[in-house]
């Protein structure tokens, strides 16, 4: 299995917040093309990309959604050169003091990369209620240090601002920086796409990179309707344990993906992944979704006739902060797993996804 | 234009009702277009012209309905208990008066308020018609309402009730009247139950099978004392919507739009909205994805019987919206 | 002709007594499937377990606009039912569980509950009275606080099963008490129209899936069927207790023994006027008693089904019962019996004529 750390690196350096990913759809273009028959855009930015199977058509598809967007902030307004912003995607404002952002400006034609940094007014420029407690994002700023006069010509109301922290490795194995969420999965999927590329498979297989996940599954619900597939597996992360995260909804880091249940997911799909995953030995975890995954699939689910749709996670730390945590391991057992269960699909396979219960 | 703002104004028809102003519009449009539809869920859907080279199907959106009440229960002395129809502001309601479908007036009060500070909720209001009990009470469980105000002409601005969103079905009406030429097959749709939850354009979105689309809506502004920070105000323009509350513009649209209205030499304002969104929102997830914008009239006190606009706001809205129209898209 | 008779009885005890959590419908998929044995002519289960069945009407077709035949009808009701998802094995039996669908949680202390496939009992219990304090039993007791003890050999249960409350149907002449009337009621009815279709339209039934969490299985159902106009039968609230003032209960949204409630509108949808005409105008000449369910709040199948697509003219039509989506509900069998027949009446008297007018 090829290492793929610096492909995972290099999209985590590039921006492509939900709405504007075409910097991340570039470096995923540029990877997957050489993996697929064909590659384009969808109506609303999702790459697509398309692994025609050896069946006899007409075949089935199945779709691997993993989007691409990322959370960040937006500009709103400028006071005296520092840029008042709003959140696109669920952001915790606690973790955006002193964080290192990117303004992309259009004020000079295309976006220019200027950096930034996240900042908290004194108390004394704050209203007396907050104290010393947590300052709502209304009051915080992005300062770039330049003169009022240059960020007027510079900056636009509706500019995009991404994190900048760089991605880093830690021990273990395993790697942080922002957006992890859901380049892991990207990467997950190409570590799949390669795998297929000495696997024969029957069915044929979209490798979509979803667009606006974060702020309503977009990309997904246009994609499925688009695309038509007969299955769907959604690729996203899910909560790893760690520090005030232990409940019932996390995942242990770096002991493989998990493999979710409820209302979103056909059980029988999720089964027959189940099995294929104990028959590899590949280490994989349950978790349990009442009532929605909060993910691509969720609306893939329910496009149009309906699609039985799989949500697979892979664990991760922190999620939507600058700092998440993925343990590179978890990577590659998705991608092998997701790999081998489109390797194995039938042609008759459908007949089996029945309701007996 | 404005005797055509004052009249949609002062039509009643609130989410879900939306028959007496959709004859209305119906009137207006029927000479300026080549074909109008209703569909099941009561859209006005009006096509004007086919597609030349280089042309595209395009979907403009403004919303005929008005946020308003429905009578849930008349007590045995006649006061009418309601539920909201879109987004009530409770500071809007006490003392204020409505007109029900057949022309009934009532007042809106509330029960005893021990805490004067507090606006009541919903669910202590009540709408009195005058009646003394529920037999010779006029108004039905069902029945519905809207806020009455008068229209007002302040010259540089005008102020009434609905101005969300019939200054952009004025806009829209407006644009077909002045729009001479256009490579597009555009279809102008008056969209329902937007307030309820973008209900109309959902399902007209479907049934037009867009390939770009537009809503045609108010949005807010920042420039009323200690308001919202927003960077958006009267007479600066109409606003080309970047981002709000339910959805990003597609950016591609986003720089077609400020290409348009520079080249135009029409003034403009990007606007980022942080609460609410419009029809672009419905249409932008319809079938395979639309690219979808919004073409915002800048509109204080929104959601309040007395909205304002700014009039060249309104003359400049019209300007960029047939430029837009008049060319081949280029995104 | 439609009826409730002991046989229509048996079933929705059967029914009612049958658990199926939004996501695991199987139990009652299985009777609707047994039961429509022979009556339809088309028999489907789709990608999210809703089953979809269409019965073609017979007899002259109509002309409608030149190129239509008889009406597409469809008519729902959701399978599935609130309850509970075990997530946590704590060991001892003990297991955490969430809620699936809407339950206020002060509705599970000291309860009974059936889990899993095989029905296995468990509890719900609580703190003693004994060990707690005056202000400690003035707080609500957080669902992260309670367990399912389902005893301590819990070999067979594990986290992913489904719980629901334990109540057993009862009947006591008038009076029916059970858990799950919502919807039961709605799929004993659709099972009565279904099998004593008129022949004057198609007749599409959907028993959908995951009503409860946000009308999914009902929105690609819709979708599929593409009807030309639909009915969703449903059970709703009858909140007709006295107030605590002994003011006059102006927000009751329904009342036990006034009959079916027809929606003008509720949170998801406004019906079509036209349909609400229709029925009402057939229970006023019919002699059916039949009331307003009071607008507002709420929700049924009809909010996804009257957005699929173009559009689709849709109205909703209720069993009144007492105190949904808790152990035990209670309603009048006379309510049931005059849905039933006000539905039928309203799809038999169903012309092609009947959306020709704009919606007004």
């Amino acid at each position: 299995m090829t290492d793929i750390t610096p492909f995972l690196k290099d999209l985590l350096t590039a921006p492509g917040l939900s709405g504007y990913e075409d910097p991340a759809a570039e470096i995923i273009t540029a990877k997957w093309t050489p993996l697929v028959h064909e590659i384009s855009r969808g109506r609303l930015g999702s790459l697509h990309g398309l692994r025609r199977g050896a069946g006899a058509s007409p075949r089935p598809s199945i779709m691997v959604a993993t989007h691409m967007d990322a959370i960040g902030l937006m500009v709103t307004g400028i006071a005296d050169g520092f840029l008042r912003f709003t959140q696109v995607g669920g952001v915790d404002p606690r973790v955006l003091p002193g964080a290192l952002v990117t303004v992309y400006a259009t004020g000079v034609g295309k976006p220019q990369p200027i950096p930034g940094v996240v900042v908290q007014p004194q108390s004394q420029l704050l209203p007396p209620e907050i104290g010393l407690n947590p300052v709502p994002l209304e009051y915080l700023f992005v300062d770039t240090g330049l003169p009022p006069r240059k960020v007027a010509d510079l900056v636009h109301v509706g500019d995009v601002i991404s994190f900048a922290q760089p991605p880093f490795e830690l021990s273990g194995g395993t790697i942080t920086g922002h957006t992890l969420d859901n380049r892991v999965s990207v990467a997950a999927l190409t570590v799949c796409l390669e795998e297929l590329q000495s696997r024969p498979h029957i069915w044929d297989v979209w490798a979509v990179a979803t667009t606006q996940e974060e702020i309503g599954t977009i990309g997904a619900t246009s994609s499925t309707f688009e695309l038509h597939p007969t299955i769907v597996i959604a690729l996203d992360v899910t909560h790893a344990k760690g520090p005030g995260s232990s409940d019932w909804q996390t995942s242990p880091l770096g002991k493989g993906p998990t493999l979710c249940m409820g209302p979103n997911i056909h059980p029988v799909i999720h089964k027959a992944m189940k099995d294929l995953a104990e028959r590899l030995e590949i280490p994989y975890g349950l978790e349990y979704a009442p009532r929605h995954t909060g993910t691509d699939g969720y609306a893939t689910q329910v496009v149009a006739e309906g699609v039985p749709t799989l949500v697979m996670g892979i664990p991760l730390r922190y999620m939507h902060t600058p700092v998440e945590v993925v343990a590179i391991k978890d990577i590659q057992r998705a991608g092998r797993l997701v790999a081998e269960f489109i390797a194995g699909l039938t042609p008759d396979f459908m007949e089996k996804i029945t309701w007996d219960d | 234009m404005k005797q055509l703002i004052q009249k949609l104004t002062e039509t009643f028809s609130p989410s879900g009702f939306e028959t007496v102003i959709r004859e209305v519009i119906r009137k207006e449009i029927k000479p300026l277009t080549d074909e109008i539809r209703v569909d099941a869920l009561g859209n006005l859907i009006a096509r004007k012209g086919s597609k030349a080279k280089g042309g595209l199907k395009i979907m403009l959106a403004g919303h005929m309905d008005e946020i308003g009440l429905m009578a849930t229960h008349i007590d045995e002395n006649g006061f009418i208990r309601f539920t909201g129809l879109g987004g009530i502001r409770m500071t809007t309601l006490t003392g204020g008066r409505v007109r029900f479908m057949d022309g009934t007036p009532g007042v809106i009060s509330s029960d005893r308020l021990f805490d004067l500070t507090k606006a009541p909720t919903l669910e202590q209001c009540f709408i009195d018609v005058g009646a003394s009990s529920r037999k010779d009470c006029p108004v039905k469980v069902g029945d519905v309402c809207g806020f009455e105000r008068p229209f007002l002409d302040l010259g540089n601005r005008m102020v009434a009730k609905s101005m969300d969103d019939r200054i952009g079905c004025a806009v829209m009406i407006e644009t077909l009247r002045t729009l001479k030429t256009s490579p597009h097959e555009l279809y102008f749709v008056f969209t329902t139950q937007e307030e309820v939850g973008l209900r109309g354009a959902t399902t007209s979105a479907f049934g037009v099978d867009p390939d770009l689309g537009l809503s045609i809506d108010v949005t807010a502004t920042g420039d009323t004392p200690k308001g919202s920070k927003m960077e958006v105000a009267l007479g600066k323009g109409p606003a080309i919507k970047v981002k709000d509350g339910g959805m990003l513009a597609d950016p591609r649209i986003v720089n077609w739009m400020i290409r348009t209205a520079e080249k135009a030499k029409i003034p403009y304002q990007r606007e980022v909205l942080e609460g609410g969104t419009t029809d672009a929102r419905a249409i932008q997830v319809a079938r395979s994805g639309v690219p979808a914008g919004c073409l915002s009239v800048p509109t204080r006190y929104v959601h309040n019987p007395s909205e304002m606009v700014d009039t060249g706001d309104i003359q400049n809205s019209i300007k960029l919206l047939v430029a837009l129209l008049s060319s081949p898209v280029d995104l | 002709m439609p009826t409730i008779g002991n046989a229509q009885l048996k079933l929705l005890e059967k029914l009612c007594n049958a658990c199926a959590v939004c996501g695991d419908e199987g139990e009652v998929r299985k009777i609707v499937l047994d039961e429509l044995k022979g009556h339809a002519d088309d028999v489907r289960v789709d990608a999210l377990g809703n089953v979809l069945v269409t019965r073609l009407g017979s007899g002259p077709s109509t002309p409608l606009r030149a190129s239509r035949k008889r009406l597409k009808v469809m008519v729902s009701a959701h399978m599935d039912e609130v309850g509970f998802m075990l997530v946590a094995d704590d060991g001892d039996g003990l297991f955490r569980f969430e809620t699936v669908g809407g339950i206020d949680i002060r509705h599970l202390p000291g309860k009974a509950v059936l889990v899993g496939k095989d029905h296995l009992p468990g509890v719900i219990g609580v703190r003693p009275i004994h060990l707690t304090t005056t202000e400690e039993r003035k707080q609500k007791i957080p669902l992260d606080a309670l367990r399912i003890d389902i005893g301590p050999d819990s070999g067979k249960v594990k986290p992913g099963d489904r719980a629901t409350f334990a109540t057993r149907f009862q009947r006591n002449g008038p009076v029916l008490i059970a858990k799950a009337l919502d919807d039961r009621f709605g799929v004993v009815i659709l099972l009565e129209l279904f099998k004593n279709a008129p022949a004057n339209i198609d007749l599409q039934a959907a028993f959908t899936v995951q009503e409860e969490i946000g009308l999914r299985g009902a929105k690609v159902a819709a979708y599929a069927f593409n009807p030309d106009l639909a009915v969703v039968v449903d059970a709703t609230p009858a909140n007709d207790l006295p107030g605590w003032d002994g003011e006059e209960n102006t927000s009751f949204n329904t009342k036990l023994g006034l009959g079916p409630a027809i929606y003008i509108a509720d949170n998801d949808s406004f019906s079509d006027p036209r349909l609400v005409r229709h029925l009402s105008e057939i229970a006023q000449a019919d002699g059916i008693p039949f009331q307003f369910r009071q607008p507002g709040s709420g929700g049924t199948d009809a909010g996804s089904i009257h957005m699929a697509r173009s559009g689709i003219p849709s109205v909703s039509v209720s069993v009144p019962h007492r105190y949904s989506h808790t152990a035990a509900s209670i309603a009048r069998l006379d309510d049931w019996k005059n849905t039933l027949v006000l539905l039928h009446a309203a799809l038999k008297r169903l012309n092609p004529e009947f959306l020709t007018s704009d919606r007004a």
